[in-house]
């Protein structure tokens, strides 16, 4: 089973991002940038799915500027085999994403393609669904935990009010959430490797999709800040300003 | 001009979420067909009938509808989305699976999360776990939204009767995943994107048993209870608890975070809530920076004394009324 994984290149998780003073948008000088921790998780799935014997190959595939090249390496050096990047300047949103992502679907033929569920930067949750719209293939979204059997896979989904369970007929669409797995770590000797796996880098403008935007960003702010409260001493203090001040006794 | 919203149901009710989303299609002042997927609709469709601008209820009733999958619903959703300038959903994981399909097969941009309708095609929405806000121009004829439900009221019902019609299911074409279970997290306890107070616990409890100290504080209050990731993760309580950028988003009008660091994640999820509580053992953690009153201390010393207090508290204005 062949497996294609999706890379976003994203702020790293723990940064607190900034929005620039004149609203066109967030602050990426000198910010750390990272793997999407849902794409790691992905990442991971397949990496554990071929060590079992359930997978054959692992490709991932990002597309941005230039530097997702480093991102997808980080990719390698956890255990992909092969890359390739969509090179792009222009802003990508899901429906975009999703359309080159179909076409080298159609071109490498894989039987799984896992996402991660949402990308940390834009919080759309999108993208996987879209992309199974479009290759009329069965989707398992926000999925916890995935068993290949024979020629399907079963998926558990963490829905509001609990968890789902869907057999799925193979090719088919996964998007990851937290629980699936815990990423490893890359380790020295296979950073030193990957940088011999093969990246191909493809233009976007030759695989003929439109990426042209759809959503324009008008301007970007902050959200309303929370005024300091207090500190208080003993919990008799707390349940008076509750009822006093806050009024929810 | 027409909206279409699709409503998430229990089979007996409308959804808080999709409540909220009503409110949302309201404010576009056009009429508002509501669409409803299920095995058997008509007693939520008598429900949705009788609600501000509602002018038509939709149910698409089939033994294939009972549990949503996605797959199955799109073909039917195509076949209606043609008449609609714009389609809603809530942004729960029902909206969140079905909506970016539309929205792909339309060509069009579908729009997350929206927390404020600035014009008929411009939106507002959170990006980068709600450290930002991005007011986004839909350049698209048809727009496609989920609604974030903590931003707008939920909606109440009138003495409106609008018309219930069946729309016929179309089956879908090709492979198609298949429902196996449904494992609920039940509770007797209220919703927790709907609750009015929520106790959340985080890694803080260290262990599932004495999360159960929180549990007794739930009952106390009345409240849902909530919980971090690390809770999460540790199995303290199941997924549909975490609250977060990734998890619920909840507003209540009192939050208290007990054993909860505030990580950005977690903060994402509930710094819009009224009052926040936070109880925590570190002086210096986050989430005494979004907290109204915090309570430094060993949450094993505090909670119980606060669990006795709160009980004799709301004992005493029982009694006075
Ligand atoms: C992609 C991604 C998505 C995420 N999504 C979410 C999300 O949706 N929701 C979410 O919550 N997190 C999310 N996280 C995780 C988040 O970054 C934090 O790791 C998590 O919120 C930490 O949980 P915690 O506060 O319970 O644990 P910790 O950070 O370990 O904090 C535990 C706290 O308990 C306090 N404590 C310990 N013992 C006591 C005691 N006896 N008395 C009082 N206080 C005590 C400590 O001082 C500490 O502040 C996400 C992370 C990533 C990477
Ligand atoms: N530019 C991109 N390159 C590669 N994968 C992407 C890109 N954008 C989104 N994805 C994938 O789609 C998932 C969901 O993203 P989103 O729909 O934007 O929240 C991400 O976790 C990635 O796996």
């Amino acid at each position: 089973m062949k497996v294609l994984v999706t890379i976003k290149r994203v702020i790293d998780y723990s940064v607190k991002v900034r929005v620039k003073r004149d609203g066109s948008g967030i602050d990426f000088s000198g910010v750390k940038m990272s793997l999407n921790p849902f794409d790691e998780i992905a990442v991971e799935e397949a990496i554990r799915q071929k060590e079992k014997g359930k997978a054959s190959e692992i490709v991932v595939v990002s597309i941005g500027e230039k530097d997702c090249q480093e991102t997808l390496r980080a990719a390698l050096a956890l255990g992909a085999d092969r890359a390739i990047h969509v090179k792009t300047s222009l802003e990508t949103q899901p429906l975009g994403v999703a359309k080159v992502l179909k076409v080298l679907v159609e071109r490498e033929k894989p039987e799984l393609v896992i996402l991660g569920k949402q990308a940390i930067d834009d919080d759309c949750n999108q993208t996987g669904q879209m992309l199974s719209a479009l290759l009329n293939w069965p989707q398992g979204t926000f999925v916890s935990k995935l068993e290949v059997m024979k020629d399907k896979i079963r998926v558990v989904r963490e829905v509001d009010g609990g968890l789902e369970t869907l057999d799925m007929p193979l090719p088919a669409i996964v998007t990851t959430d937290l629980r699936l797995n815990e990423p490893r770590y890359a380790t020295l000797p296979n950073i030193m490797k990957a940088k011999q796996k093969p990246l191909e880098e493809i233009s976007a403008i030759s695989l003929n999709v439109d990426l042209t935007p759809h959503l324009k960003t008008l301007h970007v702010k902050e959200p309303p800040k929370r005024k300091a409260g207090v500190k208080v001493k003993t919990v008799d203090e707390l349940l008076d300003k509750l009822q006093k001040e806050a009024k929810v006794f | 001009m027409a909206l279409l919203l699709i409503a998430e149901h229990t089979q007996n009710t409308l959804t808080p979420g999709t409540l909220a989303t009503l409110t949302a299609a309201q404010s576009f002042s056009m009429p508002i067909h509501m669409v409803l997927f299920g095995k058997d609709c008509q007693k939520v469709a008598e429900k949705a009938r009788s609600f501000k601008n509602v002018k038509k209820v939709l149910k698409v009733e089939n033994p294939l509808l009972e549990h949503m999958v996605a797959e199955v619903a799109t073909p039917t959703l195509m076949e209606l989305a043609k008449d609609y300038d714009y389609i809603l959903a809530s942004s729960s994981t029902y909206g969140k699976n079905l909506l970016p399909r539309l929205a792909a097969l339309l060509n069009v941009a579908q729009i997350s999360d929206v927390v404020e309708i600035q014009g008929k095609d411009i939106f507002l929405r959170p990006i980068y776990a709600g450290n930002a806000l991005a007011m986004v121009k839909s350049e698209d004829a048809i727009k496609i939204l989920t609604i974030r439900a903590t931003a707008f009221e939920k909606a109440l019902p009138d003495l409106s009767k609008a018309a219930i019609e069946t729309y016929a299911f179309k089956p879908p074409m090709g492979a198609v995943s298949t429902f196996v279970k449904m494992e609920e997290s039940r509770s007797e306890r209220p919703e927790l994107t709907a609750a009015s107070t929520v106790v959340s616990g985080g890694r803080g409890f260290q262990s599932k048993e004495k999360f159960a100290l929180l549990e007794e504080l739930a009952d106390v209050l009345g409240a849902a209870i909530g919980a971090s990731r690390a809770a999460v993760d540790a199995g303290f309580v199941p997924n549909d608890f975490q609250v977060g950028q990734t998890g619920k988003i909840v507003a209540p009008d009192l939050y208290i975070a007990i054993g909860i660091s505030g990580a950005i994640q977690h903060l994402a999820g509930m710094k819009d809530s009224k009052v926040i509580v936070a109880i925590n053992k570190d002086p210096e953690a986050p989430i005494f920076q979004v907290a109204d009153y915090g309570l430094v201390g060993d949450l094993f010393v505090l909670l119980p004394e606060l669990i006795t207090k709160a009980k004799e508290i709301l004992r005493r204005n029982k009694e006075k009324q």
